[in-house]
């Protein structure tokens, strides 16, 4: 008999197969944007606004155009003849490409400058001289609506304030019925301060407009490269089918490199004009004070709670700062992205939000920084919320989780506001995260150290969030559906490629999606290429951010497959001469039922679908699939947070950290796993150190690595990980999202525990990042330390 | 506009090279030798992705100037394996996924081959103290480490088996 | 991160680049390590006319006790090296301690301690250990004279040196011990390699448990590196104990100028130097014992 393949070996799913991709990183190959020099390539540097609101009165090029090696000075002036100054949003808002009446944020672009290198360029971009006449600068809501504050929007006709949208869900009476019953109210307000995804490598594009062809093929960062090509049709005015994206190697994306940015249209239309490629490489203060920002909520909240600490109903109120433009990275009808995906771990009847956006001169954004669409503000909102309702009621804030939680057989479990939770094992995860830290054992260990003057604190968080937009029905971006999509390729050989829409920075997609192929048609992983990241040679597909990749391309990538295999199988029937229903399908072989010696191998149904169809059969073996799913899948974590805090210092010192999830089946445990360690790191980032602000005059505070801080190898804690795994009802293979799961539900263990070691204090919250001066400050004069900019200075 | 002939030994190559003072090594690296390997990730001398080996040492090519390698030796990442064969320190982290998108991945294998040069036999704590000048941003570190010991136990057995 | 146009000259001795300091004027600077003025040039925050590597200078890398057991630093010894120095080890413990402090492994590689006291950044960590040991800079210029400068009057300003036109800082000395010395650094950073939001250096030189001479000197918490005279006097002829402790403690942050920003308050930063100088002299205490 034959033997079965051994679906691990051959890198199917649950194999932790070594990456394909590494070999090249390794070698220093990758082929990142900033790696290619195409013939006749010139550059282009950007002159940024050093003020956050000014009125322009002159920009003097002239000095700039005489320095040798320079091409091109481009201002807003002459971008706007190509009706390019300004450029649309993601959120249906405008933002400027070179600004031509005001600059609203510090490092807003002025003025652009093609060279011979990018020396020259910077040498022309210091010899531009312009004139302000500096405006009344706004940095957080509450300035914004001030009275007498100044419009920053004043180029938008009949805007008379600096509100940009609100938005409300939920059940309002329903909510205020719930809180009339219930024994104790339990609020916390908070702000979840400023962040910047910060990929290593800053965004970049070369331009390279053809015009004997007049294609126009743009290699750039971008983590979507086939919603960039939609955008630059609209904005540049150019037919879609003239327009190439490539997106090579990314050096890290975190939802950063999702939108359009002001200095890959420079690049284009330089490129147009000058009829040559243009590279512009934006430098690490230009993506820092520039580029999408995420988070930057006030939230205020309210659970009302019975005294037996049954959750019955919950309403928060969230203040977003939008900067200067409203260019959140969200589906149209979510102003404040999924937001309301807030309390959706827990089982409670009633909820209601508000909402309302802010222009500030800040810059703009709200991307999605490893988040599906401010979820993890929603998380963190969620988990603060909960522990500050367990201290109200004196409960364990295990206890009170495990209360509340949505239990086992709820599922499918419609949210309050609107979400269908699809599957999880709450509960069990919790159990698993309280055994793994030792709860009890660690509480009796605080209470001893606490009687000894040492403070030790125990944060938990206990997380879901909605991973996977569409479905089409409810989510779009500029009215393009989400969904997305995969085409197979399989050669005569049996080798084959696969086509996806969305797009690796970093997650392995080359190495894992050929796994799921693997998974349906056992033609060994190392027999699939995957391709990607080329809007000319992919089909279409919305990117890769919100953890959506696995949930939608990956199950468009199983659905392909499967169309695949039942095509095999009538090539299978007609060589092994039976007919199609006498056909068995094991991993990578058909043979016939009843006699299992007697089969064919996909790969020589494979040949055949070239060599020997049957009569009538279409040639070939190749198909594609697009997949619209019917709901997000929602993973869920317990992440648990031991800390010591030095009380004549406020420094705090990570001792344990263990994370478990559940994000389904696992289609590479090993990447996986590093999918959580590096959300987890950017959790504690959050906790701990990193946040942009800004002072009174609006000057960013966090503008470079020094002061934009990120954690190294030293301070970052180890990562103890668990698992465990309820296969997606909806998704072909069980899986979910898994991409941000850390990110999103960590920030608040990590601040949770350092509130737990301060729980004798009355505090109540201390905004992130979880500074030292912050935690003294709270421990010494036993108030909360909310962290909104402007920055205190003497 | 000022150049200056300078004599510098890149992966045990022999380069002699007109350059600009102003050009930083970085640039040279990636703009006139064409070794895009060593990648360019803040303006600020903190991120490390930019390591590269001066004369055996560690250094970040953004905080040089080219001339200033006029009669020293290079080593890139372009330099640390063979062709055919990864260095141990590449194995280690493709073994131990000590890399996701790739771009602190050659800063990060320099650093930690001067640390594993210096000290082959390094303890965890040894190795994160020592990385500690090369963010990344994808991994967390605890994969990085692991590639790190890998390579070291990989080393101090071949070294073994060739004192033997 | 591209640097404005400059003349370069890698001089193969002093007097060479005494010469080109001559020709340049202030418009001129001395490149040693580089780690702190080519960060300046890279973001265009300076832009000298003329620089001048002075590392193809022979004997200018070197660190050795004299035989009055004076410590001499050259102006190319890099931070790593003192790291590694087992005679900073058993004789200059607060240079030990600072050394692995300074910003990162590669920046150590190639940054020197005298190139760090001259670029005199108010949270550079050097000055405060200088002024800790009493420390001073040697100066020379065209004519081959040399002068030595006490750090406490060599850092006068942010970014401020009082080297005079033409001259070159090639070293730096430490004098003698009056006693044996036991010392430490303490470092609040936001993260490994950030610059100091408090930085406290302890230098003690003692003799059979008392004290012949303190150091104590502050980093970030003011325009300068902060030398804690009062702390110092109030340490001088007596012994480490709980009262001596909290009195010196009390001393230096009271000397201490901080001023609110993003990494705290000026009382926050004030409670850490009381917290450091309280922890740096318990510790220096047990090293003695």
């Amino acid at each position: 008999m034959a033997q079965a393949l051994d679906e691990i070996k051959i890198g199917g799913l649950g194999s932790s197969r070594k990456r394909v991709e590494d070999d090249r990183f390794l070698r220093g190959k990758g082929n990142y944007t900033d790696d290619f020099k195409l013939p006749g390539m010139v550059h282009l540097e950007i002159l940024r606004s050093p003020l956050a609101h000014a009125r322009i009165k002159s920009i003097d090029t002239s000095k700039a155009w005489q320095i040798p090696g320079v091409h091109m000075v481009l201002t807003g002036d002459m971008a706007a003849q190509h009706n390019l100054a300004w450029m649309p949003t993601l959120s249906y808002d405008t933002q400027p490409v070179l600004a031509t009446d005001k600059v609203r944020f510090q490092g807003q672009e002025i003025a652009c400058v093609v060279a011979d290198d990018p020396y020259i360029a910077k040498d022309g971009c210091e010899a531009i001289v312009v004139e302000y006449e500096p405006l009344p600068v706004i940095v957080n809501p509450y300035q914004a609506i001030a009275e007498g504050a100044p419009i920053i929007r004043d180029d938008k006709e009949g805007q008379t304030d600096n509100i940009c949208y609100r938005w409300e869900v939920g059940d309002r009476e329903g909510t205020e019925r719930a809180f009339a019953q219930a024994d104790l109210v339990s609020k916390l307000e908070l702000h979840y301060p400023r962040s910047h995804p910060s990929p290593i490598e800053c965004c970049g594009s070369i331009a390279d407009y053809n015009s004997a062809t007049t294609k126009l093929t743009v290699y750039m960062t971008t983590q979507a490269p086939h919603i960039i090509r939609a955008a630059v049709a609209i904005v540049a005015e150019l037919p879609e089918h003239m327009i190439r994206i490539i997106s090579p190697d990314i050096g890290g994306g975190f939802g950063n490199k999702v939108p359009v940015y002001p200095g890959y249209v420079c690049s284009i239309l330089c490129s147009i004009l000058l009829a040559r490629p243009v590279k512009w490489i934006e430098d690490k203060t230009g993506n820092l004070i520039s580029t999408h920002y995420a988070r930057d909520i006030y939230y205020k909240g309210e659970l009302a709670l019975r005294k037996d600490g049954k959750i019955l109903g919950v309403r928060f109120h969230c203040d977003s700062d939008n900067g200067s433009s409203f260019s959140d990275a969200q589906p149209t009808k979510f102003k404040i992205g999924l937001i309301h995906s807030a309390f959706a771990a827990y089982d409670i009847p009633f909820g209601y939000m508000t909402a309302q956006g802010h222009y500030t001169n800040k810059a703009p954004g709200g991307v999605a920084y490893r988040c599906s669409f401010r979820v993890t503000e929603a998380m963190f909102f969620q988990e603060r919320a909960i522990q500050a309702a367990a201290y109200d009621l004196g409960m364990d804030q295990a206890a009170f989780r495990r209360l509340n939680l949505v239990k086992d057989h709820q599922f499918p479990l419609r949210t309050p506001y609107g979400f269908l939770l699809d599957s999880g094992q709450y509960e069990k995860c919790l159990d698993v995260a309280l055994n793994a830290i030792g709860y009890d054992e660690f509480l009796r260990e605080k209470e001893q150290a606490r009687s000894q003057g040492r403070r030790l604190g125990i944060g938990l968080s206990t997380m879901t969030e909605p991973l996977g937009a569409g479905n089409s029905r409810e989510y779009d971006i500029l009215g393009i559906k989400m969904f997305d999509s995969a085409e197979l390729r399989v050669h005569p050989s049996g080798k084959a490629i696969l086509k996806i829409g969305s797009k690796t920075q970093g997650q392995g997609h080359e190495t894992t999606f050929a796994q799921i192929v693997t998974h349906e048609l056992g033609i060994p992983a190392a027999d699939i290429l995957v391709q990607h990241g080329d809007t000319d040679n992919t089909p279409f597909g919305m990117g890769t951010y919100a953890s959506r990749s696995t949930p939608t391309a990956g199950a468009a990538t199983a659905m392909v497959s499967r169309k695949i295999r039942a095509k095999a199988r009538k090539l299978a029937a007609h060589l092994l001469e039976v007919s199609e229903e006498d056909v068995e399908w094991e991993l990578g072989r058909f043979y016939v039922r009843g006699a299992p010696n007697n089969g064919v191998t996909i790969q020589e149904c494979s040949m055949a679908a070239y060599g020997n169809m049957p009569d009538g059969m279409e040639p070939g073996l190749e198909n594609n699939a697009y997949y619209d799913p019917p709901n997000f899948t929602w993973p869920f974590a317990a992440y648990i947070v031991t800390v010591e805090v030095d009380p004549d210092t406020g420094v705090w010192d990570v001792l344990r950290m263990v994370a478990v999830d559940d994000c389904g089946v696992r289609i590479n445990p090993m990447i996986v796993e590093g999918q959580i360690m590096g959300g987890m790191t950017e959790a504690y980032a959050m906790a701990n150190m990193q946040f942009i602000t800004y002072d009174a005059e609006g000057n960013c505070v966090g503008s470079n690595y020094m002061d934009y801080l990120l954690p190294t190898a030293w301070e970052t804690p180890g990562f103890e990980l668990h698992e465990v795994v309820t296969p997606s009802p909806h998704h072909p293979i069980g899986a979910k999202g898994v991409g941000e799961c850390a990110a999103v539900g960590g920030p608040a263990a990590f601040v949770n525990a350092v509130m737990d070691a301060i729980d004798d204090t009355g505090v109540r919250n201390i905004d992130m990042p979880l500074l030292p001066d912050r935690v003294w400050e709270a421990m010494k004069y036993r108030r909360d330390i909310s962290g909104a900019p402007p920055v205190k200075t003497d | 506009m000022e150049e200056r002939r300078i004599n510098v030994v890149v992966n045990g190559e022999p380069k002699t090279v007109d350059v600009e003072p102003r050009i930083l090594l970085a640039h040279f690296l990636r703009e006139v030798l064409g070794l895009t390997g060593t990648h360019i990730g803040c303006d600020t001398t903190n991120c490390g992705v930019c390591t590269v080996l001066v004369d055996g040492l560690p250094m970040k090519s953004c905080t040089m100037f080219a001339v200033m390698t006029d009669g020293h030796e290079v080593t890139t990442v372009e330099g640390l394996g063979m062709p055919s064969e990864l260095h141990p320190i590449q194995e280690g982290f493709r073994e131990e996924h000590g890399l996701q998108c790739g771009f602190c991945t050659p800063g990060m294998m320099m650093a930690s081959k001067a640390l594993l040069d210096e000290n082959p036999n390094p303890t965890e704590e040894d190795i994160r103290w020592g990385l500690a000048g090369n963010l990344c941003r994808c991994t967390g570190y605890q994969n990085i480490v692991k590639s790190v010991l890998w390579a070291a136990e990989k080393l101090r057995s071949e070294a073994g088996a060739f004192s033997r | 991160m591209y640097p404005s146009r400059f003349h370069y000259e890698a001089p193969n001795t002093l007097d060479e680049a005494f010469d080109v300091l001559q020709a340049y004027g202030d418009e001129a600077k001395i490149l040693a390590g580089g780690q702190s003025l080519i960060p300046l040039i890279k973001l265009r925050f300076a832009a000298p006319a003329a620089i001048v590597d002075i590392n193809n200078i022979p004997g200018l890398d070197y660190h050795e006790e004299d035989s009055d057991g004076s410590l001499r630093i050259g102006a190319l010894c890099r931070h790593r090296t003192l790291e590694r120095s087992p005679l900073l080890r058993s004789k200059f413990p607060v240079m030990t301690a600072t050394a692995p402090l300074i910003a990162d492994p590669m920046v150590r590689n190639r940054g020197t301690l005298v190139g760090s006291i001259c670029h005199a950044d108010p949270q550079g960590d050097w000055a405060s250990v200088m002024l800790a040991l009493g420390g001073e800079i040697i100066a020379r210029n065209a004519e081959g004279r040399e002068r030595s400068i006490p750090v406490s009057q060599f850092v006068v300003g942010p970014f401020q040196n009082t080297l005079e036109d033409g001259e070159i800082a090639v070293g730096a000395r430490v004098p003698a011990a009056r006693g044996t010395r036991s010392g430490t650094y303490l470092k609040l950073e936001r993260r490994v390699g950030d610059f100091a939001t408090v930085g406290v250096a302890i230098n003690l030189e003692s003799s059979g448990g008392t004290i012949n001479r303190a150091g104590i000197a502050l980093t970030g918490v003011g325009g300068n590196n902060i030398q804690c005279s009062a702390a110092e006097q109030a340490l001088a002829g007596k012994s480490l104990n709980a009262s001596t402790i909290e009195q010196a403690a009390r001393l230096a942050a009271e000397a201490a100028q901080p001023k609110s920003d993003v990494r705290g308050t000026a009382e926050f930063k004030r409670h850490v130097v009381f917290t450091f100088v309280t922890r740096g002299l318990s510790n220096t205490q047990s090293q003695a014992a």
